[in-house]
């Protein structure tokens, strides 16, 4: 038995427990029902879970072409596309945020002629809480399918051409059903992200109940007025977390994990 | 159904021009070194791979042609192709790989199913349908690539090393197989492979390539008799010997006796190196070689300093002597002669 790496690796499960533990301890347990019936807190779940959900449909609409373009299509330029494509993922997140505003705000390079031309406002709206998360959470999903696609033998889509399938046909009886497990993975990851969006949502979106507040926001902000519910949030936003990946642990992130199987 | 192809093409540091016609329900065998780009003129004709220049026929009707800006993509081709090492589709069923064809192309799954249903029993594999392809063997698999390709009944089948992906005691098996049922298919057939005993077994002809160069085509006798390059004489260019053995003994369908080592009673392919044929003039004398066949002279080819001497006899053979032995013996066409071979220095594989 190694016993360092042990020692070392239970102070590591201890850094990640202790914090929970100690949410835990300080939860005001007979009061909890109160604080998640409360009307600000349901407003802020069901926005999380709305807005979250929406921006990991937007990233694996975006992002499976986006991978597939980087894993396959050789053009110049590919490794800054990449770096670009990613960089949110590195970026603060209120630096995204101030980014998006002075891009897509209503005086914003691109935002002035949404707004112009198709009256489209998106900061300080729910639409705007959705491109922040969208922005800091389709890279998650684009770099695991990117590296699925990779892994993935060519030439069972050449195969599948050469039986007479076109690209499309090709891509949803060959090339999905082989990165299924990544693409799970990947919009977990990009959904979990999203969930946990503060810094650009607050930056570009603001924090108005009903509209912008998500649950993070608002764990935020009750700490300063009432840190009896903030626990109580933060609570909740863990047991979401925790039991998505529990309840997916094995079953696709020990498949992607291993390297895709090519036919024997 | 015909094939007309010139290719030309640039693969890093490959520069493939190359130039190939298959006739009607005509057998070719594609040899050449790794890296002669055999696998990259299959991936031409099959259009996962576009020309830089030159011209794809399939039957009449140009498939490639970068002049005119033709270029029909790999599904609209009327072709099969059978990868090394399988590529089957490891998350379909057995049955649902062979069907994919026909889907791809439209047909309604219960008759896709049915046809895919009967390719499986003619392939011996009935009871495999709904086994995953992982459970299958080497020789399985391979039975499955086929009669995926073959399903949607391609006019040019194209197969890429067919037996490499396999180890040496199941190949003897799976070489017969594949002739088999390559022999049911009659459509035009190019096979890829480095192994001039997989040539012999499946085709009728071999084409020779050579750094992106067809250096040599003909029959595998024809290639043998005036190998053209060092590496057709060396590699291609051997005398194979088939027939069944008995006790040590391969006798051929004409009556010759081929004294071998080591090998296991049954049919069998004995391949001899012209290099290891000695050549004798008149009757033959005592020695220690086990072999010594009578016959005379038919053709003398000379490639540098080596002769490849061919005797017709009890059994043809093809040998290489040197320059200065042709000369000393004054051999010339028509001429008696005896040739012997060592019997170890006899490869066989069963057939």
């Amino acid at each position: 038995m190694p016993w360092p790496a042990v020692v070392l690796a239970a102070i590591a499960v201890a850094f990640f427990a202790l914090p929970l533990v100690g949410l835990l301890w300080r939860a005001p347990w007979s009061n909890a029902w109160m604080y998640l019936t409360d009307d600000t807190a349901l407003t802020a779940l069901r926005l999380s879970l709305v807005t979250s959900l929406c921006a990991t449909a937007l990233s694996i609409v975006f992002g499976v072409p986006l991978a597939w373009l980087l894993a396959r299509v050789d053009f110049p330029g590919r490794g800054a596309v990449r770096a670009l494509c990613l960089l949110s993922m590195v970026l603060p997140p209120v630096v995204g945020g101030v980014a998006l505003f002075f891009a897509l705000g209503r005086r914003g390079l691109v935002g002035q002629y949404l707004d112009d031309w198709f009256g489209i406002t998106l900061p300080f709206t729910t639409a705007g809480v959705v491109v922040a998360q969208t922005f800091v959470a389709m890279p998650f999903l684009v770099i695991t399918v990117e590296a699925a696609l990779r892994q993935l033998d060519p030439r069972l889509e050449e195969a599948s051409r050469t039986l007479g399938a076109s690209r499309w046909y090709t891509f949803r009886r060959v090339t999905l059903p082989a990165i299924r497990p990544a693409l799970v993975a990947g919009a977990v990851l990009a959904w979990a992200r999203a969930l946990g969006e503060f810094g650009a949502t607050i930056t570009f979106a603001g924090n108005f109940p009903g509209t912008t507040q998500t649950m993070p926001l608002a764990v935020y902000l009750s700490l300063e007025t009432n840190p009896e519910e903030a626990i109580v949030l933060a609570l909740v936003m863990i047991a979401i977390s925790f039991g998505v990946l529990l309840s997916l642990r094995d079953r696709w992130f020990g498949a992607v994990s291993r390297p895709m199987q090519v036919a024997a | 159904m015909t094939l007309a192809a010139r290719i030309g093409l640039q693969l890093g540091t490959l520069d493939l021009q190359v130039e190939l016609e298959l006739a009607p329900g005509e057998v070719v065998a594609l040899v050449g070194p790794n890296g002669a780009g055999k696998s990259t003129v299959l991936r031409c004709l099959a259009g996962l791979v576009a020309l830089d220049d030159g011209r794809i026929e399939l039957d009449g009707a140009v498939v490639d042609d970068p002049v005119t800006d033709v270029f029909v993509e790999p599904e609209q081709r009327p072709i099969g192709f059978v990868f090394q090492d399988h590529v089957l589709f490891d998350h379909l069923s057995v049955l649902e790989n062979v069907a994919y064809g026909l889907r791809a192309r439209g047909v309604a799954r219960a008759d896709a199913r049915e046809r895919a249903r009967q390719w499986l029993d003619r392939m011996g594999l009935a009871d495999y349908g709904s086994q995953r392809p992982a459970a299958l063997s080497g020789g399985q698999a391979q039975r499955v690539a086929l009669a995926r390709a073959l399903a949607p009944d391609p006019r040019l089948l194209l197969l890429d090393e067919p037996l490499a992906a396999l180890d040496v005691g199941t190949r003897a098996a799976v070489r017969r197989d594949l002739r088999h049922h390559l022999g049911t298919f009659d459509g035009m057939r190019l096979i890829v492979t480095h192994d001039p005993v997989d040539a012999h077994a499946l085709a009728d002809r071999v084409i020779v390539l050579e750094a992106g160069r067809v250096v040599q085509s003909g029959t595998l006798a024809e290639v043998t008799a005036h190998p053209r390059t060092r590496y057709v004489a060396d590699l291609v260019g051997v005398n194979l010997v088939s027939g069944g053995v008995v006790d040590g003994v391969l006798s051929t369908a004409s009556g010759a006796r081929v004294v071998i080592a080591d090998a296991p009673d049954g049919p069998t392919l004995a391949t001899i190196r012209p290099h290891s044929v000695v050549i004798g003039r008149g009757e033959a004398p005592g020695s220690s070689a086990r072999n010594t066949w009578a016959g005379s002279i038919v053709d003398i080819d000379r490639l540098g300093d080596r002769v490849r001497v061919v005797v017709d006899g009890e059994l043809p053979l093809t040998a290489e002597i040197t320059g200065s032995a042709l000369a000393d013996l004054r051999l010339a066409i028509g001429d008696r002669v005896h040739a012997s071979v060592k019997a170890t220095d006899i490869e066989v594989a069963p057939a």
